[in-house]
């Protein structure tokens, strides 16, 4: 039985005393991000990363994905508490969870919410774990036609079904791998857009761009809000849902955890699709549909279920294929690039203490969570007051020593300036901005790919066609984007972005 | 003539992606573009640069149209200055002045781009942050910065 010595070989690696504290600080980190408003996983991670310098790339990966999910839990404490998503995964968790808390419930809707995580968090660790090592398999016959057409459709799924102008999101693939080209070029040494300035000529950091736009720019368009915020913190009594609770939630957390694997192993597709989805599932089957809206418990458990399993099941395509799904999952694949580590199918054999003992490591995380989230829910709302005009100095002040330890280049400090006021620039147009960071992580490997394609074939491009892996991904990426601009589709997505 | 596409988003959209496409096609016109068999560097930028332009034409023209959607929503001119600013005058300051003079000069300068700015308070809170920063990062992460230049 491989699988079971594999998680036992992982579960020995995630279970020393170091990487249990990686874990333990990365699942604490996110919760408090995710219960912080105006602060999300991409921002933080990308912050810590250089702090994951020093520490062993299991350690990192590991302390990484704990912020990831640590913040889907976090999300949904606010949400159900005060009616705050702390993140937008939790949005549609608001609907019913913070009309159980109204209604003095709020202990089973966390309840219920931490167990439909920590249920759909199972079964995703099981689902990397048994799916991942056929897929490295497979994909370790991949050629460069083959790898430039995976990462080909994957940006345009990103592009096609991330959320907002589908336009637009191709737009700012293009412009992410245009930006990821910067530099040197490793064929021919030639400088590209370096404008003569030598800190570019090894291209922009990777953690330059992610904290720019993602905390720098986030910032600055936060500011301009309106801020509002209300601290209802309801009374936190009687945990323990029902037995009855328990029943009316089962169905709901199977079937969000289904679709949430499902969402998840989709490029592009954020944890909010998988949740709203799910619930519009249990709405459709439940017999008196009519209570959704006023605290039905299936309302909390089914999209809780959902967004973990989504969240989970990322890492699949990333840690296999060196695809990432996500913003979060491409800076993740940042964070092994910057340990040494090429990403890819080959991860699993060349380092299978760090696949095995991230996946147990998740699952570790998963059960912290639950019996951290608990006891720590009135530290949580005390810190929802902490004002947001002391908030964002401080996480400036952690972006900044952050960038700034990486190269102790002022540089980079004033180039993440540049891209701040460029990330605040683009999400005013409606330029959604993960797809730029998946093109920027993915250009200088495509471009590569691309020109190793073409070289194997004497330069006809129709080996992209002829090779049958190959071809498969060129037809599935037509497919995606057939059935996206259908008119029915884009209807119903552009009611979906509302 | 009608101004009203100047409110537009997708007009501006189209024209950061005509003005970002067609510099990069500008600059990489020096590049050796080279053949589909041996691409040169400048092949993918120039195919790159080339899908940019189209896709911002694609948006003035889209931005043109009557009813497209309009720039909306409240932002601070203030936000966008003053963030920006406080983390170049921490880039200035971390070679010349060191460690906490930068720190200091972040959060106060970046406080102030809150219209709910009070000045006590965030002096009180950058001196506590600056200390916590330096007790985590300075003395227990090591990072070899200097605190104060020439003195600590």
């Amino acid at each position: 039985m491989d699988l079971f010595n594999n998680l036992i070989f992982g579960f020995g690696v995630a279970l020393s005393l170091q990487n249990l504290f990686y874990c333990f600080v990365g699942v604490l980190v996110g919760t408090l991000i995710g219960v912080l408003p105006g602060i999300g996983p991409l921002g933080t991670i990308a912050i810590l990363l250089p702090i994951t310098y020093s520490v062993s790339p299991v350690a990192a990966m590991i302390m990484l994905a704990g912020i990831y999910y640590g913040a889907q839990y976090g999300g949904s404490t606010t949400a159900i508490l005060v009616n705050l998503p702390g993140e937008t995964s939790s949005v549609v968790t608001c609907i019913d969870g913070y009309q159980m808390a109204q209604q003095g419930r709020a202990g089973p809707a966390l309840a219920i919410a931490a167990i439909g995580s920590f249920f759909a968090g199972t079964v995703g660790t099981l689902l990397i774990a048994l799916f991942g090592p056929p897929l490295a398999d497979v994909a370790l016959k991949f050629g460069a036609p083959e790898y430039f057409s995976l990462m080909l459709m994957g940006l345009v799924a990103a592009a096609v079904l991330a959320q907002g102008d589908m336009v637009k999101s191709i737009a700012m693939v293009v412009l992410g791998l245009l930006l990821g080209i910067i530099g040197t070029d490793v064929n021919s040494g030639v400088q590209r857009f370096s404008f003569g300035i030598f800190e570019l000529t090894d291209g922009i950091g990777f953690i330059v761009v992610a904290v720019g736009v993602f905390a720098v720019g986030e910032i600055v368009n936060n500011l301009g809000e309106r801020q509002e915020r209300r601290v209802l913190s309801a009374k936190v009594s009687n945990l323990f849902p029902t037995w009855q609770d328990l029943k009316a939630s089962a169905g709901p957390i199977v079937r969000g955890t289904g679709l949430g694997c499902f969402f998840g192993v989709l490029p592009g597709t954020g944890p909010a699709i998988a949740s709203f989805s799910s619930y519009m599932l249990e709405k459709k089957l439940a017999k008196d549909p009519d209570r959704f809206g006023k605290g039905a418990i299936e309302g909390v458990a089914g999209p809780e279920a959902a967004n973990n399993a989504d969240a989970q099941c990322k890492f699949i395509p990333m840690l296999t294929l060196g695809l990432p799904a996500s913003g979060v999952m491409a800076l993740m694949l940042g964070a092994l690039t910057i340990q040494g580590i090429q990403p890819g199918p080959q991860v699993m054999t060349q380092r299978p203490e760090l696949f095995w003992g991230l996946i147990a490591s998740m699952w570790i995380g998963n059960a912290m969570l639950v019996v951290l989230n608990l006891p720590l829910i009135g530290l949580w709302v005390r810190l929802l007051q902490v004002p947001y005009r002391l908030l964002f100095p401080a996480i400036m002040a952690f972006s900044a020593i952050g960038i700034f330890s990486v190269n102790n280049s002022a540089f980079e400090i004033h180039l993440t300036a540049l891209f701040g006021v460029l990330g605040f620039m683009w999400m005013r147009l409606g330029f959604p901005l993960a797809p730029m960071l998946l093109g920027f992580v993915l250009g200088p490997m495509m471009e590569e790919y691309l020109r190793r394609a073409m070289l194997m074939s004497g330069g006809d491009p129709s080996v992209f066609v002829t090779r049958p892996i190959s071809l498969a991904f060129i037809i599935a990426t037509v497919l995606i984007l057939v059935v996206m601009v259908a008119p029915s589709v884009r209807k119903r997505r552009e009611a979906f972005t509302d | 003539m009608n101004r009203e596409f100047l409110e537009r988003k997708d007009f501006w959209s189209g024209v950061m992606l005509i003005v970002v496409g067609g510099g990069a096609l500008f600059i990489a016109r020096n590049y050796q573009f080279g053949t589909s068999l041996r691409m040169g560097p400048g092949y993918f930028p120039v195919m790159l640069s080339a899908a940019l332009v189209l896709f911002g034409v694609y948006f003035v023209l889209q931005g043109l149209r009557a009813g497209a959607e309009k720039l909306e929503g409240s932002w601070s001119l203030r936000a966008l200055i003053v963030v920006p600013l406080s983390l170049v005058v921490f880039g200035l300051l971390i070679d010349r002045a060191g460690f906490i003079p930068a720190m200091l000069g972040l959060i106060i300068i970046s406080a102030m781009a809150s219209k709910d700015f009070r000045l006590v308070e965030v002096l009180l809170f950058s001196v506590f942050l600056t200390a916590m920063c330096v007790v985590v990062f300075i003395w227990a992460l090591g990072l070899p910065y200097e605190l104060i230049a020439g003195i600590w």
